[in-house]
């Protein structure tokens, strides 16, 4: 098959998939040095493409083999029983240094647990620079993966989610035991 | 970044290229080069095009770009032949039927014409290409795509009557 051929030679330099989930069809990618894209279905899947061949290489192609790991991760986190993704990164798209810090410590609140906005942007570096920090978590190219949803305002409101409202709910009644119900749509 | 970005030739996804253009890249192979071969020149026309994709210098006409690479894997089927002879006439012709026109008889005409021209005759008649887009495929001036054309019909139409 030309996918295995061009995968032997290394000429994937972008493979993607697929995956089916509560919170609708994600689209997943990942360069050789690990995932790099996770998007909801909210945004059309041909623009992410198309950013991804702009900004990483335009060879780009649909290689489901390279996220069969990812992929039955998900599926694991959404059947409740993965609380930790155990695949390798690649953080080129995650922007400066300040919005990958604000990433890095966010994959570092566990399952089932919250953080505020100013409590990142504190743990980033910069107790001052909410705002900035709820930027860089709304840019996250890796949600689910890297758990933005797990960060609210100060006080409990959920604040913004890329995936929309109803997924962030979803995921966070999902991490806290409470049976979710599948987000409309 | 942002002007290192804008200089920058904004190629579409390698997957957009295939989806939209393995089809008739198959065609024009099963119809140049026959059935049996077609698969293996199918392959190489695209991993040389994935190999040469990020270094291209323009987005524009991607689809006459495929169809020249494609035209060089024919030819080298073809003068792969030409050194050890394949009894092409033996090959199951129904196959070829995959040229779309249901008439092997007639694409079994194409395939013998000289390499220009039968590359011209199926990417202006099975692939709807326009003239210019022709010479680019064929590396030629868009005029000489235009004699390709004619004297491969021309050819065709004198072994059409003959038979």
């Amino acid at each position: 098959m030309l996918i295995d051929r061009a995968e032997a030679e290394g000429l994937v330099d972008v493979a993607y998939a697929e995956a089916d989930t509560p919170v609708g069809r994600l689209l997943v990618a990942a360069t050789p040095r690990g995932l790099v894209r996770v998007s909801f279905h909210g945004e059309a899947h041909e623009a992410v493409l198309g950013e991804l061949a702009e900004r990483l290489s335009p060879r780009v192609l649909e290689a489901p083999a390279r996220l069969d790991v990812v992929r039955r991760e998900l599926e694991e986190y959404f059947e409740g029983g993965r609380r930790e993704f155990d695949v390798p990164l690649d953080v080129s798209l995650m922007g400066s240094s300040f919005r990958r810090r604000v990433l890095e410590r966010t994959a570092k609140i566990p399952y089932g647990a919250t953080a505020s906005y100013r409590e990142v942007a504190s743990a980033a570096g910069n107790e001052r620079a909410v705002r900035a920090a709820g930027t860089a978590l709304g840019a996250n190219p890796i949600p689910i993966v890297v758990p933005c949803h797990r960060v609210l305002r100060t006080g409990g409101a959920l604040g913004g989610y890329g995936g929309g409202l109803e997924a962030k709910r979803f995921l966070l009644d999902l991490e806290a035991g409470r049976s979710p119900l599948a987000p409309a749509g | 970044m942002a002007s290192a970005r804008s200089t920058r030739v904004n190629l579409p996804p390698f997957q957009q290229l295939l989806d939209r253009h393995a089809g008739e890249v198959y065609r024009f192979l099963a119809a140049s080069v026959g059935p049996v071969d077609a698969e293996d020149a199918f392959q190489e026309t695209f991993l040389s095009a994935l190999r040469a994709y990020p270094s291209l210098r323009h987005s524009s006409n991607l689809r006459a770009w495929v169809f020249q690479i494609a035209h060089r894997k024919a030819l080298d089927v073809h003068r792969a032949r030409g050194r050890s002879p394949v009894p092409v006439e033996t090959v199951p012709e129904q196959a070829v039927a995959a040229g779309g026109a249901g008439e092997p008889a007639l694409w079994r005409a194409v395939r013998r014409l000289p390499d220009k021209q039968r590359t011209a005759v199926f990417l202006r008649f099975a692939a709807d290409l326009d003239y210019a887009q022709i010479g680019q495929a064929l590396e030629c001036s868009e005029p000489a795509a235009r004699q390709n054309v004619r004297a491969g019909l021309a050819t065709i139409r004198k072994g059409w009557a003959r038979a």
